[in-house]
């Protein structure tokens, strides 16, 4: 099968266009539908592996500390991301719970997960065993991640809250916002240069 | 820019994970580098689609007439749909989180509903009106998609952390299961839309 690595299609359009070297920060859109074709490689893989570091570092904390804390008449309560999808699970809308706590934190966990293992790979310019399954997921997985969601939802209960109680922001809302940047960054379409580590069947490229 | 040719009248086709373009067969093809079956377009993208924006057209309904939430305060229980959540929000001043609700839980959905309805009929109907304007559309959609889901963790978390037992507590209600349905459906009808079909103003069946 011949396979023309030169050439790129528009995933929106279909039509083909010869690819270009690309100075850093470029960015090539369909001159037909104005989708984005491909961009330059933003970040070094160092620089990629140490922020999905810090990712994985503020995923913990998201895990683990409150986003907020509310109090009444001396009672407090505080709640993490985990703690709100579980009350999620309570009574009749219980199912819903299911996908709110892969898209506040499931997703977004595994993502992180996959590009660790993927881009510690990539840096000793190695292919990571089971690679293309790694990115297909990473594929799917994209727009399921909603950490930024989150971030905005803890922003409107902190608003609809204050009304009534006193509402004091934890250390795991920052650790959502810091997720919320380097999520998009980590996972953006330009982490597609990774799909040229894998072996490919030398064969003719007319 | 009407000389660039498309992958369809060249024999080509482009890897939907990978982007590796090949040459196109009449087999079953599997990309030669990441293995991932290949499709000239997505298969059965117009009814897939149509059928996913249709259960989420049937359960806006529910999403809107049932309550999300169930609020106690000091003995007194009162619980809300999406829109006496708005409202309520705009009679106490609030209104720029009033705003931020009403777009994610009316306005976003109600777009999509549209615009995919849209797509839909102009792309089963091999139509060439707008192509540029329809193809910023179904992006635009794409990127909307997942912001509605901002309800269902405001609620979610609002649920966790107002547990004050006889003082005040908040419960979730089956309305935000319904409304959680509609995002998830909407989304997965917009990643079932094959945005080249808007392009494919030749009747072609691959």
């Amino acid at each position: 099968m011949n396979t023309f690595r030169e050439l790129v299609v528009c995933e929106h359009c279909d039509h083909v266009y010869r690819r270009v070297a690309l100075q850093r920060g470029d960015v090539v859109r369909c001159s037909v539908c104005g989708a984005i074709l491909y961009r330059a490689e933003k970040l070094s893989i160092d620089q990629r592996l140490a922020l999905a570091v810090a990712a994985a570092v503020l995923f913990v904390l998201v895990n683990v500390c409150p986003v907020m804390q509310i109090g009444l008449g001396g009672q407090h309560n505080a709640a993490t991301l985990w703690q709100a999808v579980l009350a999620l699970g309570q009574g009749a809308a219980a199912p819903i719970a299911l996908p709110a706590a892969a898209a506040a934190v499931i997703v977004p966990g595994l993502q992180i997960m996959l590009l660790l293992w993927v881009l510690s790979f990539a840096r000793a310019r190695r292919s990571a065993p089971g690679l293309a399954w790694c990115l297909r997921v990473l594929g799917h997985l994209r727009p399921w991640s909603m950490m930024e969601v989150c971030l905005f939802a803890a922003l409107v209960a902190i608003v609809k809250l204050s009304g009534f109680l006193q509402v004091t922001p934890e250390p795991g809302i920052w650790a959502v916002g810091g997720l919320t940047l380097l999520i998009p960054l980590l996972t953006g379409s330009d982490v597609y240069w990774l799909w040229g580590l894998l072996n490919e069947p030398e064969e003719t490229s007319a | 820019m009407k000389q660039i040719p498309r992958a369809d009248e060249l024999g080509l086709l482009a890897c939907h994970a990978c982007s590796l373009v090949v040459e196109r067969a009449t087999a079953p093809m599997h990309c030669p580098r990441c293995h991932t079956r290949l499709h000239g377009r997505r298969p059965a993208s117009v009814q897939r689609s149509a059928a996913f924006l249709l259960a989420a057209l049937v359960l806006y309904i529910p999403a809107n007439l049932l309550p999300v939430m169930f609020t106690s305060r000091l003995g007194s229980g009162e619980a809300s749909t999406i829109l006496t959540g708005v409202i309520e929000f705009w009679h106490a001043g609030a209104w720029d989180i009033a705003l931020i609700i009403f777009t994610a839980s009316v306005a976003v959905p109600c777009s999509k509903f549209l615009v995919l309805g849209l797509l839909l009929v102009s792309a089963g109907t091999h139509s060439r009106w707008a192509q540029v304007e329809r193809a910023r559309l179904y992006r635009f959609v794409e990127l909307i998609g997942y912001w509605s889901m901002l309800d269902v963790l405001v609620v979610a978390i609002v649920a966790a952390l107002v547990q004050f037992h006889a003082l005040s507590y908040v419960e979730p209600r089956v309305g935000i299961l319904f409304f959680g349905m509609v995002v998830i459906f909407t989304m997965l009808s917009a990643m079932s839309f094959d945005p080249r079909l808007i392009w494919d103003t030749q009747d072609h069946d691959k």
